[in-house]
């Protein structure tokens, strides 16, 4: 056996033309994407290349870039809740219920427990088919397919589940401004319920899989480390900042929705490596199935929309086409939007990518006079261009599954 | 946890002014001391995450253009957001936070393509979303939704499909209205005269 | 004696099929069709769901999805064409070989969709000619099925031998409203 030398990442070049200067090496332009398969989205990576380590790296975005924000400023707030599904279509629900958040905000409504604990599942259940398919596709990147295929399975599951709620596999739109849209089919927490049963099992193999195979850590301990500071500056969130070792959780530090009545942990990571990055996701999975029991547990009786909403809720089927009032507030719903008061607010929720901000202006009337949409996705990409230097080629796959991320809310 | 008071600051920065707000903490500051602001935030009240830059355009008021910031504190568990008009009309300009956060790199690029703000001392101020020889600036209110009439960059592919951005069709589109006014003259396909496809020939 | 053979022996007719070289040529091409996901947006999910083992496209002849255009012979556009990735799909779909087809999933690669705005593509068939639209948003996984089924039939009734002698008819883009 000879001497192991240990080569640094990034500098084979420079040490090659140290040995020899004929040796000089040049660097190679490299381009990912945006259709390629390990990019996971239209995203685009302009490299320089040195061997087979990347000196420089460009993200180019914006290929999936559809002006929703223009649409919002032409469009009532509740027109506008089915583009919010189109923003991470991981997780719609969990966007629709951030949007009716921050309208609410604004319209200062709080919506009744019943329909708080509706939001509270849409949102977990939204979480884990997000971090379901994010393990997944972060296996298949790793070269593991089989985990995808055990994931894909249960969200399969998942999509059942939202069918029966929603009406849809998963753009749901299913939020309304001061409620949602339904109240819950019967017998649907029993099926939600078996569904949280039956994918501890799954998270288990999924465990056995990747967690401690051998493959899986080589490829990702120690790759792709952000620093706290680092995570903190290029403004990520969600599970990639809590794998940095950042304790920000919006769910225990700005609860919103009732959260803090429930009992969950918040995990986080210490080196900010892509394997902590997954270990994130993989125990917010259960923490997110220990929720959803809870909820069940505690259901509360009531409505699913709020009864202040008279000016904002649609009424009712059976009583607009029964009851002159309610008949003459949906059309007027229909026509010039719910009416919101003159002001501005900021809102995010803790989505599985990270925290969604929607910073609403109003003039007053049925339409937003501006609405911003902080996709976490974006701040979590726009680090690449200083992560990715220093790795080798083939790190790009882990390093982009690890983050988890999305176009449609990074470009909107 | 030590809440800012907003006395506290308006008292300390004389140049600050409140800003009407419907949740968080809200001030004006006006662009000159944008940055020694925005320093004293992150290094003094802890204010360790921008979450966001962005910019409203007035339309016909002035100053037209407004940057807004939201920063958040992880360590006090707080939201502030700080708003900084544009002097010129014609050409905003605000200076840039790169310096201070990184996230404002990528933040800054989208606002100066959207909307048009020029952030002085960016160090690659160049179009994010659309493509760089774009010439319009979409989230101003004097664009139209539909888009206007550009060519393509790729020129092979023009070639080929004679492709070019033309304006979208709002007949037949989502229902959509905006503002004030007659529902029949605010809506997108009132506005917008190229609705119809066949009547372009 | 002479009793009429009615029985199926003869060698000629067991060795050699009469037929046309379109149907031979075509039925070779429709069972074996390699898609190339061009996964822009949400439909790229419903496509993934398709291809995973509930609805498990491989039933259909159709599941050897390539990543790489010169790969693949059937591009499934899933999801909103922007004007900046418009270039791209083009560019991708030259590089494919002939015989080539495409599948616009979904109502905004098939018309723009719910997204008329400035920054969207009114439908991928203004860049690249379609053969098959699926509507929905997104469209389930069925309905993909059938867009890719459809397709089959499609390729069943095409004047392969003619298109092979005279170069294929790649052009039919949409040109109405961009020209």
């Amino acid at each position: 056996m000879g001497e192991v030398k240990e080569v640094s990442v990034g500098d084979i070049g420079s040490r090659a033309a140290e040995a020899d200067p004929e040796l000089k090496a040049e660097t190679m332009a490299l381009n990912v994407g945006p259709s390629h398969p390990s990019t996971h989205g239209v995203l685009r990576l302009m490299m320089q290349l040195d061997g087979d380590s990347i000196k420089e790296c460009e993200p180019v975005i914006g290929y999936l870039h559809r002006g929703d924000e223009k649409i919002a400023e032409n469009m009532t707030y509740n027109q506008f809740i089915p583009y919010t599904d189109r923003l991470d279509y991981l997780a719609p629900l969990s966007n629709n219920v951030a949007y009716a958040l921050a309208v609410e905000k604004l319209a200062n409504l709080e919506v009744p427990d019943r329909c708080q604990a509706i939001r509270v599942i849409c949102c977990e259940l939204a979480r884990i088919s997000s971090h379901l398919l994010g393990v997944g596709v972060y296996g298949m990147d790793a070269g593991s397919w089989t985990v995808f295929m055990y994931t894909f399975t249960e969200r399969e599951k998942l999509y059942t589940l939202f069918e029966e709620l929603t009406g849809a596999r998963f753009t749901t739109s299913y939020t309304r401004i001061g409620g949602v849209a339904r109240d819950i089919p019967d017998g649907w927490l029993g099926r939600v319920d078996s569904f949280c049963k039956g994918v501890v099992p799954i998270l288990n193999q999924v465990d056995k899989m990747l967690t401690r195979n051998r493959i899986f850590m080589d490829r990702t301990v120690d790759i792709g480390v952000i620093t706290k500071e680092k995570a903190l500056s290029y403004g990520m969130t969600g599970p990639n900042l809590r794998a940095s070792g950042v304790d920000l959780d919006l769910r225990k530090d700005k609860p919103y929705l009732g959260y803090e009545n429930y009992d969950f942990e918040v995990p986080i990571g210490l080196n900010g490596d892509c394997y902590d990055r997954y270990l994130m996701r993989a125990e917010e999975i259960k923490q997110s199935v220990g929720i959803i029991r809870q909820v069940i547990g505690s259901f509360p009786e009531g409505l699913y929309y709020s009864e202040d909403a008279k000016k904002i809720f649609a009424p009712p089927k059976d009583k607009i086409l029964t009851s002159m009032e309610e008949l003459i507030q949906n059309f007027m719903l229909v026509t010039e939007g719910p009416q919101m008061p003159k002001g501005e607010v900021y809102f995010e929720a803790e989505n599985p990518k990270g925290a969604l901000g929607f910073y609403v202006v109003s003039k007053g009337g049925g339409v937003p006079y501006r609405l911003k949409i902080r996709g976490p996705s974006f701040c979590n990409l726009s680090i690449l261009s200083e992560l990715l230097p220093g790795h080798f080629l083939t790190d790009i796959t882990v390093i982009l599954g690890s983050l988890d991320f999305v176009m449609g809310e990074c470009d909107r | 946890m030590s809440e800012i008071e907003k006395s506290e600051l308006l008292d300390r920065f004389a140049y600050l002014s409140e800003r009407e707000s419907g949740d968080h903490l809200a001030v004006n500051c006006p662009a000159e001391q944008l940055i020694e602001f925005c320093t004293i935030l992150r290094d003094e009240f802890q204010f360790d995450l921008l979450l966001d830059v962005t910019a409203i355009d007035w339309d016909v008021a002035t100053p037209r253009f407004t940057g807004v910031y939201h920063f958040y504190s992880t360590v006090k568990q707080m939201y502030i957001r700080v708003a900084s008009d544009c002097k010129d009309n014609i050409k905003p300009t605000l200076p840039s936070l790169v310096s201070l956060y990184s996230a404002a790199d990528w933040h800054e690029r989208e606002t100066y393509d959207l909307m048009g703000i020029i952030y002085e001392g960016h160090p690659n101020l160049k179009r994010i979303l659309m493509w760089d020889s774009y010439p319009y600036h979409p989230l101003r209110k004097d664009f139209p939704l539909a888009g206007i009439e550009t060519p393509l960059p790729a020129e092979d592919v023009v070639e080929q499909t004679n492709l070019k951005v033309s304006a979208a069709p709002m007949m037949g589109g989502p229902f959509v209205s905006s503002g004030d006014g007659k529902m029949s003259q605010t809506e997108p396909k009132a506005k917008d005269e190229s609705w119809n496809e066949e009547k372009g020939k | 004696m002479n009793k009429q053979t009615v029985a199926y022996d003869s060698k000629v007719e067991g060795e050699v099929i009469v037929t046309r070289a379109d149907a031979v040529i075509n039925w070779i091409r429709k069972n074996s069709v390699w898609p190339m996901p061009m996964g822009l947006a949400c439909c790229a999910i419903e496509l993934m769901a398709a291809g995973g083992s509930r609805f498990d496209i491989s039933r259909f002849g159709m599941e050897v999805m390539r990543f790489s255009p010169r790969q693949a012979d059937c591009m499934i556009v899933a999801g909103t064409v922007t004007y900046k990735m418009a270039e791209v799909v083009r560019r991708i779909y030259e590089q494919m070989g002939d015989p080539k087809w495409v599948v616009a999933m979904g109502a905004c690669a098939s018309s723009g969709g719910m997204y008329r705005s400035y920054a969207t593509l009114q439908g991928v068939d203004r860049v690249v000619p379609v053969d098959v639209y699926v509507s929905g948003c997104p469209p389930r996984p069925e309905a993909l099925l059938d867009a890719m089924i459809k397709l089959q039939e499609k390729i069943k009734d095409e004047n392969s031998v003619k298109n092979l002698l005279t170069k294929h008819p790649i052009n039919k883009i949409r040109k109405d409203a961009v020209s």
